[in-house]
């Protein structure tokens, strides 16, 4: 029996035994967002820093639905388009109540929401100065994984396709080769569409992986909350356990000694 | 009777009218602003929570305040 309690993942010197990051959008309803997370098995859950409505002070509050001391929240920049309003969001988040852990995201088109990588970069550098410790949305390019390993990164967060397209991952080499040369937790971000994709991931050797819309926007979020949690599981344990070689003929499994 | 002036600041993109000298505890106090769940700029910089009472505000100021909201 593969004992998966001591196979935890480290980001940032924390240990978390679910391999699972979940998005907290785009669900009907608070309730519905915290049962999906319950599901998922999910430590590590993915917020964003938005005004306060002011006019409507009894509208409920994220942290009275999924509490920070159980759950840690990883405040993102969705929505910052350079650097400036990136380290802005950032800086207040810490704010709020002296979160560290952040993920960074400067996108650089709103139709294909693809990251800017430029922009990204800078903010690495800065926030990883300033004490943050930064997990970067990025392309699923090798070099620029490399640069924001450089620059300070905490974890390399390559996106599978497009923000919400449920594409599945589009570039398997690129990962691997990411994979190859980075110690750093690999997680894939961004454009899963379903359980086997996550699984996928897991097997290319990744560290984890990061899904909102699949779960939130499935006809039934709740069963898809399990089945990224077995996903992921099944899929790191295949790739622990070591797959066997590919072949073009066929290689029966039942001996041909003794055939009657 | 003295009359109390009244100054308009911003908050969150939305005009009010507060009491002038009015310090910046006060106006948190009245929109029942949950401080352990808020982080708050004035003037584009991030304030101390701690230090709130300290800050009095003026004509024109521009607070934002922010909170954890679901996201991806």
């Amino acid at each position: 029996m593969v004992n998966l309690k001591k196979d935890s993942l480290l980001i940032a010197n924390k240990k978390f035994n679910s391999r699972l990051i979940v998005g907290t959008g785009k669900y009907k309803s608070m309730s519905e967002c915290a049962k999906a997370i319950k599901l998922s098995g999910a430590e590590i859950v993915t917020v964003a820093v938005r005004r306060v409505n002011i006019s409507n002070k009894n509208k409920p509050l994220l942290m009275d639905y999924i509490d920070p001391k159980k759950i840690t929240y990883l405040p993102n920049t969705a929505g910052c388009f350079n650097s400036k309003e990136a380290l802005r969001t950032l800086r207040l988040a810490r704010e709020i109540g002296g979160w560290k852990l952040v993920k960074l995201e400067v996108l650089g088109d709103k139709k294909n929401l693809f990251p800017d990588m430029i922009e990204t970069l800078k903010s690495t550098e800065v926030l990883a100065k300033e004490g943050f410790k930064v997990m970067v949305y990025c392309n699923d390019d090798p070099l620029m994984a490399k640069r924001l390993e450089n620059s300070g990164a905490d974890a390399i967060m390559p996106l599978a396709a497009p923000i919400g397209s449920g594409l599945g991952i589009q570039n398997k080499i690129n990962i691997q080769i990411i994979r190859k040369q980075t110690k750093l937790p690999l997680i894939i971000d961004a454009g899963l569409g379903q359980a086997s994709d996550a699984t996928i991931a897991m097997e290319l050797g990744c560290d984890g992986v990061l899904v909102n819309t699949a779960i939130a926007k499935a006809k039934k979020p709740f069963e898809m909350a399990l089945a990224f949690k077995n996903a992921v599981i099944a899929g790191r344990q295949s790739y622990k356990s070591g797959r066997i070689d590919k072949i073009l003929m066929g290689n029966p499994s039942s001996p041909s000694k003794g055939i009657i | 009777m003295k009359k109390i002036k009244k100054i308009k600041i911003k908050i969150n993109g939305k005009i009010k009218s507060i009491t002038q000298d009015s310090n910046l505890s006060i106006v948190l106090k009245n929109l029942k602003i949950p401080l352990n769940k808020v982080a708050i700029e004035l003037n584009e910089e991030i304030i101390d929570k701690k230090k709130i009472n300290k800050i009095k505000l003026n004509k024109n100021d521009k607070i934002e305040i922010v909170h954890f909201i679901g996201g991806g």
